[in-house]
């Protein structure tokens, strides 16, 4: 997985409550057996007509959006499915961090899994931050997961909270998997335990 | 030693490592896996070669992408992507050794209904699976969430999950429910008290006398959409009724092994004065039959009120339900018993099991459809041999629904059973978001009984009218 250190990018406004997986990634977009490509059907469709024709008004088809790193949005940002294609094509398009006042609980630890920042702040900062991203391509915010900052085009700072294990994995671009193998003789002995206790299970 | 929840033995139960900051490794004892969320997953096992750790604790079956209709063993009849992912799972279960129902075998279905169909899902036991609606498993006293499909992968190679622990939330339904009034308006009716977001970060524990009278089926309907409102999992815990279901199931435990895990389920229960978090109560008189009218799982009224106005609303929610009222097509005012309907869709890991089908079955006894289209899909091939066995297929088909294979089917649109844009239809399943059944397509989620009635008058219909 790909670390994540700091950002400094165009950040697209998304003013919505709700963003649903079904609007990050619609299902018939989930038949890929790959990670890769999700990035095309990003909100495939607010994104694109009915014959496939992109739709001017919506925020990343804007000149100023096309190439954002940053997505800022409403409450709940992620709920639905379990879906991780939602921030793998997230982050296939070219989105390593997403900014709102609050993440659905599986999204969220999804996006970990997949080197994207997402960063929670209240409604005041989220707003002040969505004005930012508003300018367009004038405006460019700085995310640092270090130091815990989001930094406004102004240089206005704002500082997030987030766990310390899922930061410290981020910031290193640690796997899972490997983490948790180093841990197997915990696991052994828990096995152990559990065979005795309920061999049903 | 202070009193716990039933999600804290639960909980305590599976810890196998904890570190210091609380961040703890979950043993999960039963890994539910479909084609849709797992080819990625088998695929690193083997970039990394890593063999599944415990083949005898994971079972998967097909169910997203398959076609409902006879001929669908042959990939012919699926689109190449779909085949490409089903062919995946057939051969990721051959070569990982894992149990496998496949599409010809006709015990397959929505994993959530073959899980505790087949007596994998057992009281105490963690369940997970790459799909949210795992949370239908909590009915049993398990502890049943749905995971990335990064987590499936993490759970093949360790049988562990990397989590750390939710908070606890008691949603209590007292007294009992009136006639026509269901499982299915109890689990629509929370999530429209506390919207998508009220449960995040919480587990869900259901209780009270209304809980407790309903049966496996509707308890296993309730927890289904425990993650609709932001909880990840659900739980109710296991009494009489829990037993009597397991028992005797393909792989529930027998003999000695029956009588242990008996002892052990009979603690399986919030002790008195256990914390809880966040606390919600409703009075089972209160609820009514109702309706989603919009595009969120919380757009919930009774079906006797009328399309709401932006105005109703407050901050982001305002513009939220303007955009739901455009693509809905709706205008505010319009009573919702007015609503007329396309299409008819009885199924879904909702309520795609056998009292659903009854139910339906005895609204539509000698009557015939009024809308355009409308389908049956049993949960599972026993399912369906069941429902056909009680006659409840010969009331479906002279009724002029389409009675179908098993499989999750017009749910989601990844298999043939989608909506057109525009299309209005009348679901017993468990998501209305836009374009969830089809591109443009309109979803009104509704109890199995509320589905049958649109389908006889053509519109959004009080149950109770038609009982």
């Amino acid at each position: 997985m790909q670390k994540f250190t700091t950002l400094t990018g165009i950040a697209a406004p998304m003013p919505l409550i709700n963003v649903d997986t079904d609007m990050i990634i619609p299902k018939q977009f989930l038949k890929t057996i790959k990670r890769s490509g999700l990035g095309a059907n990003l909100f495939d469709e607010m994104r694109f007509d009915d014959d496939g024709k992109e739709i001017p008004g919506f925020v990343l088809n804007q000149p100023a959006y096309r190439e954002a790193e940053i997505l800022v949005a409403g409450d709940n940002f992620g709920c639905g499915s379990s879906r991780e294609h939602a921030p793998w094509a997230l982050l296939d398009f070219g989105i390593r961090c997403v900014i709102a006042p609050s993440f659905a609980d599986i999204f969220y630890n999804n996006c970990f899994k997949n080197g994207i920042l997402p960063i929670a702040l209240p409604q005041d900062v989220v707003d002040v931050l969505m004005k930012d991203a508003e300018k367009g391509a004038n405006a460019r915010i700085s995310v640092d997961l270090d130091a815990q900052t989001v930094t406004t085009s102004d240089g206005e700072v704002a500082t997030f909270e987030l766990d310390s294990f899922k930061k410290h994995c981020l910031l290193n671009g640690l796997d899972d998997i490997g983490l948790t193998m180093e841990k197997a003789a915990s696991i052994d002995a828990f096995e152990a335990q559990a065979q005795a206790a309920r061999p049903w299970a | 030693m202070s009193p716990k929840t039933l999600y804290d033995k639960i909980w305590d139960d599976h810890v196998a490592h904890e570190a210091d900051d609380g961040t703890c490794l979950l043993y999960i004892d039963r890994h539910l896996v479909h084609e849709v969320t797992s080819p990625q997953a088998f695929e690193g096992l083997r970039m990394t070669g890593r063999k599944v750790r415990a083949p005898e604790k994971t079972i998967a079956v097909p169910d997203h992408n398959v076609p409902t209709t006879p001929g669908r063993d042959d990939p012919k009849n699926m689109t190449e992507d779909s085949a490409i992912q089903v062919a995946a799972l057939d051969k990721n279960a051959r070569d990982f050794g894992i149990h496998y129902y496949p599409v010809s075998d006709v015990r397959q279905g929505i994993v959530h209904i073959v899980g505790p169909e087949q007596g994998w899902t057992l009281p105490g036991t963690t369940v997970v699976c790459g799909d949210s609606h795992t949370a239908t498993h909590g009915a049993f006293g398990a502890l049943a969430h749905g995971i990335g499909t990064s987590e499936v992968e993490h759970v093949l190679a360790t049988q562990t999950l990397i989590q750390k622990k939710s908070k606890n939330m008691k949603v209590e339904i007292t007294g009992k429910l009136r006639p026509g009034v269901t499982a299915k308006d109890i689990t629509l009716s929370v999530i429209g008290e506390t919207g998508t977001a009220g449960g995040t970060g919480y587990v869900i524990e259901y209780c009270g006398e209304a809980i407790r009278d309903l049966s496996m089926e509707g308890r296993m309907t309730v927890c289904n959409m425990a993650i609709e409102g932001g909880a990840r999992a659900g739980l109710i815990a296991p009494d009489e009724k829990t037993f009597d279901y397991v028992k005797g199931r393909p792989h529930a435990p027998k003999g000695a092994a029956w009588e242990a895990a008996l002892t052990y389920w009979k603690t399986l229960f919030t002790d008195e004065g256990a914390h809880f978090d966040k606390v919600l109560t409703i009075k089972g008189e209160d609820i009514a039959p109702v309706v989603t009218w919009g595009t969120s799982p919380e757009d919930v009224l009774p079906i006797t009120a009328t399309v709401p106005a932006p105005g109703d609303f407050e901050g982001g929610k305002v513009e939220a339900v303007q955009r739901s009222l455009d693509y809905m097509g709706l205008t505010p005012g319009t009573p919702l018993s007015e609503i007329e309907i396309d299409t008819v869709f009885i199924g879904s890991c909702t309520n795609g099991r056998i009292e659903d089908l009854r139910a339906a079955a005895e609204i539509l006894k000698g009557k015939k459809i009024a809308v355009k289209r409308a389908m049956v899909v049993p949960g599972s091939g026993l399912v369906r041999a069941q429902a056909e066995e009680e006659g409840l297929a010969d009331i479906f088909k002279e009724a002029g629904f389409e009675w179908r294979l098993a499989g999750c089917s017009m749910c989601l649109a990844m298999n043939p059973d989608q909506l057109a844009p525009q299309e209005r239809c009348a679901a017993t399943s468990n998501r209305n978001f836009e374009g969830r059944q089809g591109r443009g397509g309109r979803t009104h989620l509704v109890s199995p009984g509320m589905a049958a009635a649109a389908a006889i008058t053509g519109r959004l219909t009080d149950v109770r009218e038609v009982m």
